[in-house]
């Protein structure tokens, strides 16, 4: 575990009004690493995650994110947000462009690549999650498990260094969440950083190196997964898994 | 499920209905038809009540009308025969006698052919504009391109100079003042839509953005200008402008209005973008963001479209709204089309009696220009639908 660090959070705390979203968060993640969050909802898993692109600000504490400090500087925020890519529940593609579209708008406004040349990656991109035979069709027009994968493609294309998933597959209906599963593992395979919030605990176990358990704001455990799986240390822990187990 | 059977029964028979009348004409038919109407009647006793005196009093009006507007009407520039006609007939013939003065107001008689090609290109330019290829990436420049010209070409040919420096072309030159009917109405609309649409724009994002400052100045904005009647916003721009700002030169009349409309247009056009910008789901500014695009690309790209397509026919409304206001210039003496038939009419009291015919024509001028846009704005709406 030699590589460098490319996620730090130090004693971050945020509150929604009077609410304790996260406390005394202190997390390192490393280049190449895939960390699976987990805990009840309400845990402040996704509250964490949308930390690492700024969607979500914190009151106290530091994070450092491909060594750029986030906070209040907005030139920061766009730096951090290019080298890190997410995808959402919803998917949030964006329904009035064609899928190229989607995929080409950010390396095309952000990057200012040429069209040729964005379309070309985007294609490229779009072959990589097995969807390019769709490429000229509108979001509306495809599968649930179609759109989260052209939502990953989508993130791709600005060739992040890290991945943020934040319940990727909890929308789907259940025979599209393999296709997008498949997807991510083959991501995983390829080496890039992950951190993804997820209730697949099988798909979990397959990829993750390390397992981050939240509750109530704070992190009560983190593991590699076969001892978490086995023999989790904190009782909530326990009562977690023995929850998702009975189901 | 109960509720919906008769309904349901219903469409059954009027398709029923449909498909008999389409049949070759044939007894056995007709009593079909006959038979169906029955059922059709003691079905909706009401319904087939109501719609039978509608249809009555409907046709009673038409034929009144008709009457009135066609058999005993008048087509000549015929005073006497129209006095004659009256009230039971329609004189068309006060459009023969003034068309010239209400379409074109008090612009030159000599001069009236360059409103006319200025009208004329003005009608070509938007009916290009409406054509959805123009609309298509890479032929967007060309409308822009035509536009601009359009605009260079009005200024030209309506006061025979080039924004008052003279090009010797041989035009007369004729004052803004003097300019009326058809292409002021058509200039204060078209210019004011135009700049209050990115205008309003601006406003609804300002009221919907984060900061403090600009959200209380476009807040403050929109109400206080909503709460002002046009007709009043129209008599500041003409004559407060002058004791405001004394001893500056005051720009003419045309510019004072143009600005007074399109500043109050903005207002309303502001809450309508920004009933769109609301209607786009938060998630769609958090995957802008989060590919590192900034405020106004995401703006531009992301949010902006959607939340105009969803307020089309807000919008539209909004500018056919816009296009009739214009008809209240005539306060601040413009004679656009309704102030050119006042003019026409109110001063001659041979035809002053046949105001009705000249707001019947007008009318249906404006009606022509209204049912366009709202036709181009179902036509675009219906080609947007793919994407939902």
């Amino acid at each position: 575990m030699n590589n460098p660090s490319v996620i730090e959070f130090k004693l971050v705390n945020k509150w929604y009004g009077h609410y304790h979203a996260l406390r005394d968060i202190n997390l390192t993640v490393t280049e190449g690493e895939r960390v699976i969050v987990c805990g009840p909802s309400g845990s402040g898993k996704s509250t964490l995650i949308r930390c690492i692109n700024a969607l979500e600000d914190f009151q106290s504490g530091t994070l450092k994110v491909n060594h750029i400090s986030l906070n209040e500087d907005l030139r920061n925020v766009q730096m951090v947000r290019q080298s890190v890519g997410m995808v959402f529940q919803q998917f949030n593609l964006f329904p009035h462009l064609t899928v190229l579209e989607n995929l080409s708008l950010a390396p095309i406004q952000v990057k200012k690549m040429s069209t040729e040349h964005a379309h070309f990656l985007a294609m490229a991109q779009l072959t990589r999650v097995h969807i390019e035979e769709h490429a000229h069709k509108f979001p509306a027009q495809l599968s649930g498990g179609q759109q989260q994968r052209v939502a990953i493609a989508r993130t791709l294309c600005m060739e992040p260094k890290i991945l943020l998933f934040d319940e990727p597959t909890s929308a789907l209906d259940p025979e599209m969440i393999q296709e997008v599963l498949d997807v991510m593992i083959e991501l995983a395979a390829q080496g890039i950083t992950m951190i993804c919030v997820t209730h697949e605990m099988g798909f979990a176990k397959r990829v993750a190196s390390r397992i981050v358990f939240m509750d109530q704001g704070q992190i009560m455990e983190q593991a590699r997964p076969e001892i978490f799986f086995s023999q989790p240390q904190h009782p909530r822990a326990q009562s977690f898994l023995a929850k998702l187990l009975d189901h | 499920m109960h509720d919906q059977m008769p309904h349901h029964e219903h469409s059954m028979v009027s398709s029923h209905f449909i498909k008999a009348a389409h049949q070759p004409i044939q007894a056995r038919s007709w009593r079909t038809l006959a038979h169906r109407t029955g059922l059709e009647f003691k079905r909706h006793p009401f319904q087939s009540s109501l719609s039978i005196i509608l249809f009555a009093l409907l046709s009673l009006s038409g034929w009144a009308f008709f009457e009135w507007g066609v058999l005993n009407a008048v087509f000549l520039p015929d005073e006497a025969a129209c006095q004659l006609a009256r009230p039971e007939g329609a004189c068309w013939g006060v459009i023969a006698e003034k068309y010239s003065l209400i379409l074109w107001g008090r612009f030159p008689f000599e001069e009236q052919w360059r409103a006319l090609t200025a009208v004329v290109m003005i009608m070509l330019t938007l009916s290009l504009s409406a054509s959805g290829a123009m609309w298509r990436h890479g032929h967007r420049s060309w409308l822009y391109v035509s536009w601009v010209g359009c605009a260079l070409f009005f200024e030209i040919l309506m006061s025979g100079t080039f924004f008052g420096i003279d090009i010797h072309l041989g035009l007369t030159k004729v004052e803004s003042e003097l300019w009326g009917g058809l292409p002021l109405t058509l200039l204060l609309s078209i210019v004011s839509i135009a700049l209050a649409t990115p205008l309003g724009i601006l406003l609804a994002l300002a009221r919907t953005s984060d900061m403090p400052m600009l959200k209380t100045f476009a807040s403050t904005y929109i109400e206080l200008v909503r709460g002002v009647p046009l007709i009043s916003v129209l008599f500041m721009a003409s004559f407060m402008f002058p004791l405001l700002m004394p001893g500056l030169k005051s720009p003419d009349v045309l510019l004072r209005v143009l600005a007074g409309i399109t500043l109050f247009s903005a207002a309303y056009t502001a809450e309508v973008v920004r009933a769109g910008l609301l209607s786009v789901s938060a998630g769609q500014v958090e995957a802008a963001q989060s590919l590192g695009l900034g405020y106004w690309a995401t703006q531009r790209y992301v949010i902006l479209p959607q939340a105009l397509a969803h307020v089309l026919p807000g919008l539209v409304n909004n500018f056919i709204s816009i296009f009739k206001d214009t008809s209240l210039v005539t306060i601040v003496s413009l004679y656009e089309l309704t102030g050119a038939l006042g003019l026409a009419l109110n001063g001659d009291a041979n035809w002053r009696p046949f105001k009705l015919e000249g707001y019947l024509f007008i009318g249906l001028i404006y009606f022509c220009f209204c049912f366009a846009l709202s036709h181009f704005s179902q036509k675009f709406q219906h080609s947007q639908h793919h994407h939902s």
